[in-house]
């Protein structure tokens, strides 16, 4: 195994919800909930999951955009939980961002070479050849035409305006880069360009990923190894290939039953598992294994006791009966 | 024999400061009782302008319409393009209903969701509000949603995503509709819940005897819920066929660009995904040839500049299925 970059254990976020006119404390919502995992130097771990289950805040909590509430984050052999944002700064520079929506990402007011200059500004970097020499070099490296470096972001579609988002994340030459549904927005033929373009970027550069997405069939695209998450846990991590072929918990084999595959006759003969219910509130978790509220398979010890990761297989799972 | 819905070279345009945006353009298809038709095709290639224009839900003041859309209702058939607002309002949740792809913003958020369910059902039927509130219950229990006596005076935001479409369903079904117009129904949903959602689409399909129109860019909810597809680009149709033909004989480049580059879980790890190259035209002055042109691998396989001066109409490349491309399908093929 190879050394790994980032390193999070029992890592939690908790949001208080106040109400009422003195804002007293009403509940706690468990956003994320004693999550693990790792990612290796150049590997690509996807992070899926439906919405409300806390890989958003997962991804932006590892940023210490959020205060992590306990647990810890190791990034490169440094333990980063208690960092201030100011000890954190010079870190930003190796773990960047992309983010869902091209629209709201960029700032319409600034050109696109400011927005992708933005990061050698902040970081007090200057960079070999001049800074525009440079952010010409990105532009064109995205595959966008270096001469629309004066031009605003409202010019571009969404396609290219990820691309941008993409230029400023590599910027710094950053050593990890989260992505938070990168390619969610964006139409089919778009799409599978901004994922070509996140896999050659990754063999050039050395970069690590941690994708944070709800298409699995995108998640099973791109990455080496997948965290399944439901309702802030974490159900099931395992190889990418072994994942799809064969899931070992309940839950990830009602995910993977529920994506359609773009062939009538495969679709139509295939079995499927159709989930009853919703989501629970992550405000008001089933006790036990979260899970056990739409599992068909929850017995008495499925609702007392909460589930330890074992192993099966080559994956990690959290069940007390696995498949 | 006259179908259930006719579509006949329908074209949307929309004057705008920048020129005028030919958002539909001579679009042509039917669909009959108990089938579901998918229109498919990426953002901005009209597949919503059509479904407006079939509920007649363009404004004509600020846009172009023409062509003629023919819905045939207790024998005689009405063309919506030209026919009174009176009698477009009678056919608009009576004979054909449409649910949107955000349950949120379509239900209103100050009524309960009884009140809004009852008020569809009273603008088309003669009864007391009693009444209507006993058909919105009915209608809540048959899409699925427990507890319905009490639970239909409660208000949308009480109500998860996935139950807010059920709701949009029960609304959209209270007066029987022939025609069902489902405008990316499952798009803001988990896929958990996409797949009770498609499930009970296609449970209701049968009840109602309803014609179903799905219009999506999902092209794993087609595969799963289609009899036969529409294939759009820049507001033109450029493909038609079974579900079938399409998905196992593509005979437009675009659809076969399309298809080849939706990453599919059952596909080997780590292969790299076929791609378009270069994005959708703008709508404001199209080339006069094809408008997939500038992005078609198989273009410069037709002699001459036939692509790019002429565009090409829809024809027949085996039987019941239909492509807008200068190329045969064997031609097609050969070069694939």
């Amino acid at each position: 195994m190879s050394e790994n970059i980032l390193e999070v254990s029992n890592l939690r976020k908790y949001f208080d919800i106040s109400g009422g006119i003195i804002g007293r404390k009403r509940h706690t919502v468990k956003a994320v909930d004693g999550v693990d995992l790792t990612v290796a130097k150049g590997e690509t771990v996807g992070l899926v999951g439906e919405s409300g289950c806390g890989k958003t805040t997962v991804g932006r909590t590892i940023l210490k955009l959020y205060e992590p509430t306990a647990g810890s984050i190791i990034f490169e052999g440094e333990d980063i939980t208690k960092y201030s944002q100011r000890k954190m700064k010079p870190l930003r520079a190796q773990m960047q961002m992309i983010f869902q929506d091209p629209y709201s990402s960029l700032n319409p007011r600034h050109t696109v070479g400011d927005i992708v200059a933005a990061s050698f500004a902040i970081h007090k970097v200057t960079p070999e050849g001049g800074v525009k020499k440079t952010v010409q070099g990105l532009l064109e490296r995205v595959g966008l035409n270096p001469e629309h470096i004066n031009r605003f972001p409202h010019e571009f579609s969404g396609g290219q305006r990820q691309r941008i988002g993409i230029a400023r994340a590599i910027a710094l030459r950053p050593k990890l880069i989260i992505a938070d549904e990168p390619v969610s927005a964006l139409d089919v033929s778009i799409q599978a360009q901004v994922v070509n373009l996140l896999d050659d970027l990754q063999s050039e550069f050395g970069l690590s990923y941690l994708i944070v997405a709800h298409d699995l069939s995108v998640v099973q695209h791109i990455s080496d190894r997948v965290v399944v998450m439901y309702l802030g846990k974490v159900m099931e991590v395992a190889r990418t290939e072994d994942l799809f072929k064969s899931p070992h918990h309940p839950y990830t084999k009602a995910l993977l039953s529920a994506v359609p595959i773009p062939d009538p006759t495969i679709e139509r003969s295939r079995e499927r598992i159709t989930l009853v219910g919703d989501l629970p509130s992550p405000a008001n978790p089933p006790t036990g294994c979260v899970f056990n509220t739409r599992c068909w398979k929850a017995q008495d010890i499925c609702r007392n006791s909460v589930p330890a990761q074992r192993t099966v297989g080559t994956s990690t799972v959290a069940c007390h009966f696995p498949e | 024999m006259s179908h259930l819905l006719e579509v006949k070279n329908l074209s949307v345009a929309f004057p705008t400061e920048d020129g005028l945006v030919q958002a539909t353009d001579d679009l042509s298809f039917h669909v009959d009782l108990g089938e579901t038709l998918a229109i498919v095709g990426e953002s901005g290639s009209g597949k919503s302008v059509s479904s407006m224009a079939i509920m007649g839900l363009h404004n004509p003041k600020s846009t172009q319409i023409s062509g003629q859309v023919l819905i045939s209702s207790l024998g005689h058939s009405t063309d919506v393009v030209t026919a009174s607002s009176e009698e477009v309002r009678r056919l608009r949740g009576g004979t054909v209903s449409m649910i949107f792809q955000d349950p949120m913003s379509a239900l209103h958020p100050y009524f309960t969701i009884g009140n809004q369910i009852s008020e569809a059902w009273l603008l088309h039927n003669d009864g007391t509000k009693a009444d209507a509130r006993k058909k919105a219950i009915e209608m809540l229990d048959l899409v699925g949603i427990s507890d319905a006596s009490n639970r239909v005076d409660a208000y949308p935001h009480q109500f998860s995503g996935g139950m807010r479409q059920r709701v949009m369903i029960a609304m959209a079904l209270v007066n029987h509709p022939k025609i069902l117009i489902a405008d990316e129904p499952t798009t803001a949903l988990d896929v958990t819940v996409q797949a009770q959602i498609l499930k009970l689409l296609k449970d209701m399909q049968h009840e109602f005897n309803m014609a179903v129109i799905l219009i999506t860019h999902d092209l794993g909810v087609v595969a799963e819920v289609a009899d036969r597809v529409n294939v759009m680009y820049a507001g033109r149709l450029v493909e038609e066929g079974s579900v079938n033909e399409i998905y196992k004989n593509p005979v437009h480049p675009y659809t076969i660009g399309l298809l080849a580059s939706v990453p599919r879980v059952d596909q080997a790890h780590g292969t790299r995904l076929k791609t378009i190259p270069g994005q959708p035209p703008s709508l404001i002055s199209l080339p006069g040839g094809c408008a997939f042109e500038p992005r078609c691998e198989f273009a410069k396989f037709v002699p001459g500049n036939l692509c790019k001066t002429t565009r090409p109409q829809v024809e027949e490349k085996h039987t019941g299925h239909l492509a807008r491309c200068h190329l045969s399908a064997a031609e097609i093929k050969a070069h694939q």
